[in-house]
């Protein structure tokens, strides 16, 4: 029953998908300036039905229809509710529907919010991104089907992978694709606005809302997905420099540099080419991640089972995109006129795009380099976290150092540079970092500098926001909140990199092990059985010699039936000051247990200032409301 | 003479070009050094001149009834099941490291049988293989 609804449903969104597109061609041509009422009805219904589909999908998965092959493979009676609900978006069909949603959502959207623009723009718009949901709705169809109906109907599931079985997992994908996907309508607004003509400061007014949106689910989606990494993956870390991680990073720094350069083009009608070129790559390079992911290119937890047919499919699209993309850019290419003065904001945005760029360009080797190699000579290779840290961190430095002096000029002309309010900054955070180095420990050079540029701009951004709260004005709030937040994050990933305490060791019940200024005491261990899992729970000591005091911590291992799967969750006390990290892992015929200790300073920070960093984009979305 | 216009483009354009050339340069010496090369144990075994001291990556098989647990170490034996090599390593294993299973590591060889390893790589599930490993072992497994 379900998968006819469902295949029904799809079925009425390719086949909206083809009216709106031969209506809007039908409408170029009659001169009123209002779009019919017709084509705004067909998009509605087009975002009901795509809506009604995943809604199906979601019930499917509530009841266990396991008449579904989708719902068979990805999901158990047995699974708390939430993440059947999550099991929807949790395996690749699932989720190319949840994209089919965002690419058909955002489409009616932009329709219904840019009413004052030019209607050929519009227009093109709609059909350039119908195209786009045509592409993925025939993919699904044919390849990723998540209605597939399987026959006799199995009584049980396998299961969802227990390490996808997470709150922070769950909600991370809708995020991302948010972020992803929501770039697709900027990638039409960009061809449109070529093939229309509709150039400059309207251009950039029409898609600003959009950057911001997609920027904001991007930035909070990878925060997530890092989040989830720290304390389900049991290594204590949260960025591995792992391809999968690389190719969402992609986008992120092509949005980034978006977001600024957009500002040019509507304030200063500068710049479009560069614009246009941003806002195609961003979705180029969305696709471009999703498909190094999904076809099984790159292995990962986001690698669901891997399927050739997928890959090219997704390859001939993307190629598709490129090509078409390129071809409308030089046919349409039209010469701009470029007049910066060099002391102006739009030079510094500049500046930013540039070191955007880098950073991409960075990243993109270093996840393609091995990938090319391994085609076209067979030599095996992998590019570690050395190779990002050495080419990226140093430049984080004068980008720190730019995000004090850039915001300051204004743009045309300005004469400002060098104040003593600056001097005075930068000598408090050269201070304040040597404070950090005399009395909690030496550091290199590089980290130095690092502190000293970030504690500069967290100062330098203060004192803003303190002007800015006097003043209520809430003109610069939300970008100086954000690079507030920037600030904060680079000084306390430096301050934990350089601060964390770890040790690996192997341990029996009842034993105790000392390190550093802590002493472990492993007391026993307990079974527990729980809904969908069974654990075994280590009871640890860890007694703070400095201080004196006993934090007790409690990891465990998790067998899970459905499917079979063992899994460790780390122990994590997280207090203001640092988290206490322990895992524990047990060793084949032996009774040793393998622990990972860990006391990792400021981490709670980390999250914080890069939620400030997304807090700033949401203001700003506030913002815009309120100036229109 | 060129007029004021054309000469502020040209620098401007050296300066852009000469910037991304030294880019470039950058990025791609930074990659030659941290550059992990991947071999089987076979290969080691094969090869010529050893380079010890690199970090480099190995992969195969955890042989049977090979893994030793000490306080402080975990050794074991990877094999290809033509050549084996003696791994040491201390550190957190990851979740589904077992004898019998497909593993990577990360890290020195002493010499052609044994190898430091500081890292063991992770796998999300018991039915996910390496790619490198599956390459090897359809290599084995077809001589």
């Amino acid at each position: 029953m379900l998968n006819n609804t469902g295949h029904l449903l799809i079925f009425l969104v390719m086949v909206l998908s083809l009216t709106i597109i031969y209506k809007s061609y039908l409408e170029l041509k009659i001169s009123s300036q209002k779009i019919s009422n017709s084509i705004y009805q067909l998009s509605l219904f087009q975002s009901t039905f795509a809506i009604s589909s995943f809604l199906v999908l979601i019930v499917a998965f509530i009841n266990s229809d396991f008449s579904l092959i989708n719902v068979y493979e990805n999901s158990h009676s047995a699974k708390p509710l939430f993440y059947k609900i999550a099991g929807a978006w949790g395996n690749h069909e699932g989720s190319l529907l949840l994209w089919i949603n965002i690419l058909v959502i955002f489409s009616y959207f932009f329709l219904i919010f840019n009413f004052n623009h030019l209607k050929k723009f519009r227009l093109l718009t709609l059909i350039i991104q119908n195209l786009l949901i045509l592409g993925f709705v025939i993919f699904l169809l044919k390849n990723s089907n998540p209605f597939s109906a399987l026959e006799p109907v199995p009584s049980e599931g396998l299961g969802l992978n227990p390490i996808l079985q997470d709150p922070a997992l769950a909600i991370h994908p809708p995020l991302l694709y948010l972020g992803f996907v929501g770039c697709s309508i900027y990638f039409s607004a960009a061809m449109a606005s070529m093939l229309a003509n509709y150039r400059g400061k309207s251009f950039a007014l029409s898609i600003k809302s959009w950057v911001l949106i997609s920027w904001c689910f991007q930035t909070l989606g990878i925060i997530v997905g890092s989040i989830w990494a720290y304390y389900e993956l049991g290594w204590g870390g949260f960025w591995f420099w792992d391809p999968v991680e690389n190719a969402s990073l992609l986008p992120w720094f092509a949005i980034t540099a978006l977001m600024h350069s957009v500002m040019v083009l509507e304030k200063r009608d500068n710049l479009y080419s560069w614009v246009i070129i941003l806002c195609l790559l961003t979705f180029i390079l969305s696709v471009t991640g999703t498909f190094l992911v999904r076809s099984g290119i790159l292995n990962s937890v986001h690698t669901f089972a891997s399927d050739p047919a997928r890959g090219i499919y997704i390859l001939i699209f993307l190629s598709l995109m490129i090509l078409s993309s390129l071809l409308i850019f030089f046919k349409f290419y039209k010469k701009e006129n470029y007049s910066f003065n060099f002391k102006s904001k739009e030079t510094f945005i500049l500046i930013n795009n540039w070191f955007m760029t880098f950073f991409l360009v960075t990243v993109f080797i270093g996840t393609l380099y091995p990938i090319f190699l391994d085609v076209l000579t067979d030599v095996k290779i992998s590019v570690g976290p050395p190779f990002y840290n050495i080419v990226i961190i140093p430049l984080v430095i004068p980008l720190l150092l730019l995000m004090v002096f850039g915001p300051q000029f204004n743009w045309i002309n300005s004469n400002k540079f060098f104040s003593t309010k600056l001097i005075i900054l930068i000598l408090g955070a050269v201070g304040v970092n040597l404070f950090i180095f005399f009395i909690f420990g030496s550091y290199s050079f590089l980290t130095n500098l690092i502190f000293i540029s970030s504690i500069f701009l967290i100062f330098y951004s203060l004192i803003e926001l303190k002007k800015v709260l006097q003043k209520k004005i809430k003109y610069n709030l939300p970008r100086i909140i954000s690079h507030l937040g920037f600030g904060m994050m680079v000084l306390f990933i430096g301050i934990n990199h350089q601060y964390s305490l770890e040790d690996d060791f192997n341990l029996k019940v009842g034993e105790e092990k000392k390190f550093s200024h802590y002493e472990i005491f492993f007391d026993d261990i307990k079974l527990k059985e729980e809904k969908n899992y069974k654990a075994v729970i280590g009871n640890f000591r860890v007694k703070n010699i400095k201080n004196d005091t006993t934090q007790s911590l409690n990891p465990e291992i998790r067998i899970y039936a459905n499917p079979e799967t063992l899994t460790y969750e780390a122990a994590i006390k997280t207090r203001i000051s640092s988290d206490l990290y322990l895992t524990m892992s047990n060793i084949s015929r032996s009774d040793f247990y393998n622990i990972k200790f860990q006391n990792k300073p400021f981490m709670i920070w980390i999250w914080i200032s890069a939620l400030t960093i997304v807090l700033g984009g949401f203001l700003q979305l506030l913002n815009r409301r309120n100036e229109n | 003479m060129l007029s004021s216009k054309v000469k502020n483009r040209i620098i401007f354009l050296t300066t852009v070009a000469l910037i991304t050339l030294v880019a470039i340069f950058f990025i791609i010496q930074s990659l030659d050094k941290n550059i992990l090369y991947f071999s089987s144990p076979t290969e080691i075994k094969q090869s010529e001149d050893v380079v010890t001291g690199k970090k480099m990556r190995i992969g195969g098989m955890v042989k049977k009834n090979s893994i030793k647990i000490s306080e402080n170490n975990i050794q074991f034996i990877v094999t290809d099941f033509n050549n084996e090599i003696i791994v040491n390593f201390s550190g957190t294993v990851p979740n589904l490291f077992a004898e019998e299973k497909g593993v990577v590591a990360e890290g020195k060889l002493k010499d052609k049988s044994f190898f430091e390893a500081d890292r063991i790589l992770a796998k999300h599930d018991e039915n996910y293989m390496p790619p490198e490993i599956k390459k090897i072992m359809n290599n084995s497994n077809a001589k």
